[in-house]
């Protein structure tokens, strides 16, 4: 029989006045018995819309009927199939707009919790698994895949899996890419990433980190070196500044950078080696998924007071909900409707030496309102004459985007990019304009989300596959 | 693993290594850097190539101890190696079409100028070095400079070796005395290229400096290291470090590079009670 209840079975988390001053996981996971009766909600459609909103269409009623019968292990499997990194998935995809935008115990009240599922499936997995990996014979042939983030990974995994002998260039000291610099430790631990990597380390993946391709090592020479394909997935690493007067003082940060800093190089520890402004009021621009990131580790980095200044409304705010919520209740707040325009620093006239100098103050934003809709029927906002006011912060995070980072376009010949640099790519197969040369991820689309990443690699790796097999014939 | 191959103290406060790296020797050029870490849980620091050697494999780095990663480095010694070694980054120096150059370096700067005035040198360019000191105990790099430079000329601030001065002072002297350089390449602590580009701009000579901002990745990924030059942002780390020196914004740059000045002294003073604890 199965569970009529209307609403999902709630997340277990830290309560809000706690998680805000750690960087513990915020949501703590389902329990078994939390699982098996969430699992009992799916109606086990025939039909099963779900996998059709899925981007890498993880057969989900199957692995949800494992739930159900307890054979956490044997809904593993199933995810895996078609999922190479499924503890961080059910962490950060928007289910909310794919899958469980699907589901039809949606129309009537909430979907089934499939990204809570699907991350209690991983975790179990992690927790009991005790068989080792299987490393696949080798085929011997040789790719090489440049970026550890995950398009990369799930490239790799999938590839390595067919018996590929696979390298991973990764730029950074640490691989994961944006999992690891950017997306926080209390939305996604770096252990489970860790777990993901070494998981490819088994099956016999070789990454290779400090590697800037482009500098180090071009793609000719990858090919000369008898890569026989390459995948590109470099992210999309340029941040965007909002080009107003100030965004040089001391105490704005791209979100980037804040990320990175925070992330990547510890400083959210007690005594970092890298440092970060901490305290202080703290002012993000921007509203997407990265600025609630931005916003919710400045809190917990010991700001008094955080801002998100964002020039449109909620409606228009492109985080997702639990974000948004998560923000709303751990005590961010929203500046909706509001738009910078300068950037304030402190300046002492008669000290030119004062340390202070050239130190963030505020930020003088602009009331908005909403005007006609654009192209893409979004209505663009329209300043409201007269309507300035400073607002007192110590620090501004600028979380208004990316843009692909250039370093291989300017490297390699033949490769060719649209008019925001993103590469030009056969979306059927993720072939660029180089022959042998498959890209995919934010270094085509610019800024989107994990699992579109993933979902690029591995059509890539599927199209590599073919490429290289119909070469070898 | 990235090995020391050699270790040399130049001065007191400036040592220099020869690096393990040959990926990174492979491809290096004067103007480009690295960026490094000590050890697994250290900070990412960008250091200029000072030289290389295709063949050996190897990458000479020269640092001053001035903050805690500096200090860690320096504990270190032939054989051991680092962490993390990662390059070459940033642009090559444009040396192209120079018949005659003057460069300047001033204190450690003078590890970055030197690898450019000697490929300038070996291009067949007529190089005169000007080489600034605060004093005889800090000078370093002498004997490499006068190999590569057709004149070279050493300042000191209190006059203890060469002549008492600033390198500005020594530059105009040259300039005055009829010679013509197609540019200048200046490298040194910021207000030492500040006041460099402020006399070369008086006689419109071109000038190129280096600038060494606060750093994280090295790709261009974060934007810490950005630069106002002729008034748009330039990354350091992708459009640099090389940068016409007349269009640079200097007391920006000098705001920005003193921002975590109290942490930068207080982890150097924490890593001194530490290795003097350890020495104990």
């Amino acid at each position: 029989m199965p569970n009529m209840s209307l609403k999902k079975n709630p997340m277990p988390s830290q309560a809000a006045d706690v998680r805000n001053k750690n960087f513990l996981e915020v949501a703590l996971g389902y329990s078994e018995e939390q699982a098996v009766d969430e699992a009992n909600r799916c109606l086990n459609c025939k039909n099963k819309p779900c996998v059709g909103g899925c981007p890498v269409n993880i057969d989900i009623p199957a692995f949800i009927a494992r739930i159900r019968e307890r054979d956490f292990e044997g809904a593993y499997q199933i995810i895996t199939k078609s999922s190479s990194l499924p503890a961080v998935c059910g962490r950060v995809c928007p289910q909310e707009t794919q899958c469980e935008h699907k589901c039809v115990r949606g129309i009537k009240g909430e979907p089934v919790a499939i990204g809570r599922l699907e991350r209690f499936v991983a975790d179990w997995h992690n927790a009991h698994a005790t068989e080792a990996v299987q490393k696949p014979a080798p085929n011997g042939h040789k790719v090489a895949v440049i970026g550890s983030g995950p398009s990369g990974l799930t490239c790799a995994g999938d590839l390595a899996k067919k018996g590929y002998s696979v390298t991973v260039f990764e730029a950074l000291h640490t691989a994961g890419g944006v999992l690891v610099y950017g997306i926080p430790e209390f939305r996604l631990p770096k252990s489970i990433v860790q777990k993901e990597v070494d998981t490819l380390s088994e099956l016999g993946v070789d990454v290779e980190t400090n590697m800037v391709i482009g500098k180090v090592l071009s793609i000719d020479e990858l090919f000369e070196m008898g890569y026989e394909a390459v995948f590109v997935g470099s992210g999309a690493g340029l941040p965007r500044f909002m080009g107003i007067p100030g965004e040089s003082l001391k105490g704005v940060y791209s979100a980037n950078e804040f990320l990175t800093r925070s992330n990547l190089m510890k400083a959210y520890l007690d005594d970092p080696v890298t440092p970060i402004s901490k305290g202080g009021k703290v002012a993000v621009v921007g509203g997407g998924n990265v600025a609630m990131d931005a916003a919710r580790t400045a809190l917990r980095l010991g700001a008094e007071k955080v801002y998100i200044v964002y020039r449109r409304s909620m409606e228009e705010l492109p985080a997702r909900r639990e974000e948004v919520e998560h923000a709303q209740e751990e005590g961010v707040e929203f500046l909706l409707l509001n738009n910078p325009v300068e950037v304030l620093g402190y300046h002492n006239p008669d000290d030119k030496r004062d340390p202070k100098n050239g130190c963030v103050t505020g930020i003088r934003c602009i009331r908005m309102e909403l005007g006609e809709p654009d192209e893409k029927g979004r209505r663009r906002p329209v300043e409201i004459p007269g309507s300035e006011f400073v607002l007192d912060v110590d620090t501004v995070v600028i979380a208004i985007g990316t843009s692909p980072n250039p370093l291989i376009k300017s490297t390699t010949k033949g490769l060719e990019v649209n008019k925001h640099g993103g590469f030009i790519v056969n979306e059927e197969t993720g072939a660029t304009t180089r022959d042998g040369v498959f890209a995919g991820g934010d270094a085509v689309t610019g800024a989107a989300t994990v699992i579109s990443a993933m979902g690029a690699g591995k059509t890539a790796a599927a199209a590599i596959d073919e490429y290289i097999q119909s070469k070898a014939k | 693993m990235y090995r020391i191959l050699r270790k040399k103290e130049l001065n007191p406060t400036v040592t220099l290594m020869d690096i393990e790296a040959p990926l990174v020797a492979k491809k290096a050029e004067p103007g480009q850097f690295i960026i490094l870490r000590v050890d697994e849980a250290g900070e990412r620091i960008p250091l200029t190539v000072a030289d290389f050697d295709r063949e050996k494999g190897t990458v000479t780095i020269i640092f001053q101890i001035v903050g805690a990663t500096t200090k860690k480095l320096n504990t270190l010694n032939e054989g051991d190696s680092l962490h993390d070694f990662v390059g070459p980054l940033g642009t090559p120096s444009h040396v192209e079409g120079l018949k005659k150059v003057a460069v300047v370096g001033g204190g450690v700067g003078c590890a970055i100028a030197y690898p450019i005035a000697k490929k300038l040198h070996g291009l067949g360019a007529e190089v005169h070095s000007v080489v600034g000191f605060r004093n005889k105990d800090l000078v370093i790099l002498e004997d490499e400079f006068k190999a590569a430079s057709d004149k070279l000329v050493m300042m000191t601030d209190d006059g203890s070796y060469g002549s008492k001065g600033l390198v500005t002072n020594a530059l105009k002297e040259l300039i005055d005395s009829g010679e013509q350089y197609d540019e200048v390449i200046a490298i040194g602590p910021l207000i030492m290229m500040k006041f460099v580009c402020q006399l070369t701009k008086e006689y419109g000579i071109k000038t190129v400096v280096s600038m060494n901002p606060i750093m994280i990745d090295g790709t261009g990924m974060c934007g810490g290291c950005r630069l106002t030059v002729g008034g748009q942002t330039k990354f350091a780390c992708v459009d640099g470090p090389d940068f016409d020196g007349h269009e640079v914004d200097f007391d920006e740059a000098m705001e920005r590079g003193s921002m975590y000045r109290d942490f930068e002294r207080h982890a150097y003073e924490e890593t001194c009670n530490l290795l003097n604890k350890e020495v104990k």
